[in-house]
């Protein structure tokens, strides 16, 4: 099957935002727990789009992001990204790690705050990829996360290197998250590989040729 | 039509020309590589934004020809001269292939970056176009803009500002 002509049926479509929110729902759980506050979700969008597109949903490839980014390893491989605008990802830092004054541009890498900042990713990205792995039981397992602040466009490439070799289109599983004062909010993305739809279709009892 | 400065945007897997007064741009390359090919004298420039360095890794029975160093490239020659440019005098600027991420994967793609250059280096080579200069590599991302008026390339990258190339 290839990619190219793929279109998603509403079941199949349904079934991509029912994985986006037991990802997410576990992954806001994850982090209500970190930070001590109520973190809300919506409903996760999921778009069958071309690459210039992908990097719209995050307000073009000029902005700047902070990103953890992780591979899914094992069965069902994909990409996965959690996506903060820079102030976002500022004020979790200095929630995290109370540093008041913390600047994400103006610090030095070893800043304890980077290191906070990064293990929430881990935190979130893990719980999001676990709460998958249970509910489609297939075996999926993260690479080492990495952390990223720069542009949109450079960050989210690295996720569509692997299916540009298939096709020009994405299928983004979007979930956003967000506390009560709107003081934090992230994306998640997923970013099932090309041959990893069928896989997970499948894991549903979905027919994958409907 | 003598409207100045009209910015022209290249998207991912993109490419296309202008001609001065206006400008092209192509923002957040990040392992991708963007490849100015210009005609100084006549002031025509084209961009490719590339994400993959061989049109021979493709698995699609239809493929974009815009995202593959080799291919890309031919196309946007042939764009160039088909605009008046002389095969003679064309030059070229690269920006672009960086690895964005720093860690150790078995996959072969997390090297694209400098596979990329790699590949449009070596296709210039072969289309007998000098490359004047490059800014290529590193972990950051940028996004680039020339002016075929005076054939500098400006880059902006997050960490390191903005320079001329």
């Amino acid at each position: 099957m290839t990619m190219e002509m793929y279109s998603l049926t509403s079941v199949q479509l349904d079934a991509l935002r029912e994985i986006g929110n037991i990802g997410a729902g576990n992954a806001a759980t994850s982090m209500s727990v970190l930070t001590n506050q109520k973190i809300d979700m919506e409903v996760p969008v999921v778009s069958l789009i071309p690459f210039d597109q992908v990097m719209e949903l995050i307000g073009g490839p000029d902005e700047l992001v902070a990103a953890v980014y992780l591979r899914i390893l094992g069965e069902a491989p994909g990409t996965v990204f959690f996506i903060m605008a820079l102030s976002e990802a500022e004020n979790l830092a200095r929630q995290m790690s109370k540093e008041a004054d913390f600047k994400i541009l103006d610090s030095a890498e070893d800043d304890l705050a980077f290191s906070a900042l990064m293990e929430a990713g881990n935190i979130l990205t893990g719980s999001y990829l676990s709460a998958l792995s249970d509910f489609l039981q297939i075996n999926m397992q993260p690479s080492i996360p990495s952390l990223g602040i720069d542009l949109a466009g450079a960050i989210l490439s690295v996720g569509l290197i692997e299916l540009s070799q298939v096709t020009d289109y994405a299928i983004v599983i979007d979930t956003k998250m967000n506390n009560e004062q709107e003081a934090f909010r992230g994306h998640f993305f997923l970013l099932p590989d090309a041959d990893t739809l069928p896989k997970i279709f499948n894991a549903l009892g979905i027919d994958a040729y409907e | 039509m003598n409207s100045s400065n009209q910015v022209v945007k290249v998207g991912i897997a993109d490419l296309n020309v202008v001609k001065a007064p206006d400008l092209i741009r192509t923002s957040g390359l990040g392992s991708c590589v963007g490849c100015i090919i210009y005609d100084p004298v006549k002031k025509l420039a084209g961009l490719a934004h590339i994400m993959l360095p061989d049109s021979n890794l493709s698995r699609q029975s239809q493929m974009n020809p815009y995202k593959y160093a080799d291919t890309a490239l031919e196309v946007l020659i042939e764009k160039l001269l088909s605009m008046g440019a002389r095969k003679g005098s064309l030059k070229a600027k690269i920006a672009g292939g960086a690895q964005m991420f720093k860690f150790a994967s078995q996959s072969d793609m997390m090297r694209i970056g400098p596979r990329n250059v790699e590949a449009v280096v070596d296709k210039l080579k072969k289309a007998g176009i000098p490359l004047v200069s490059s800014d290529v590599g590193g972990d950051c991302g940028r996004t680039i803009e020339f002016d075929p008026d005076d054939c500098m390339l400006h880059i902006r990258t997050v960490s390191k500002g903005e320079k001329k190339i």
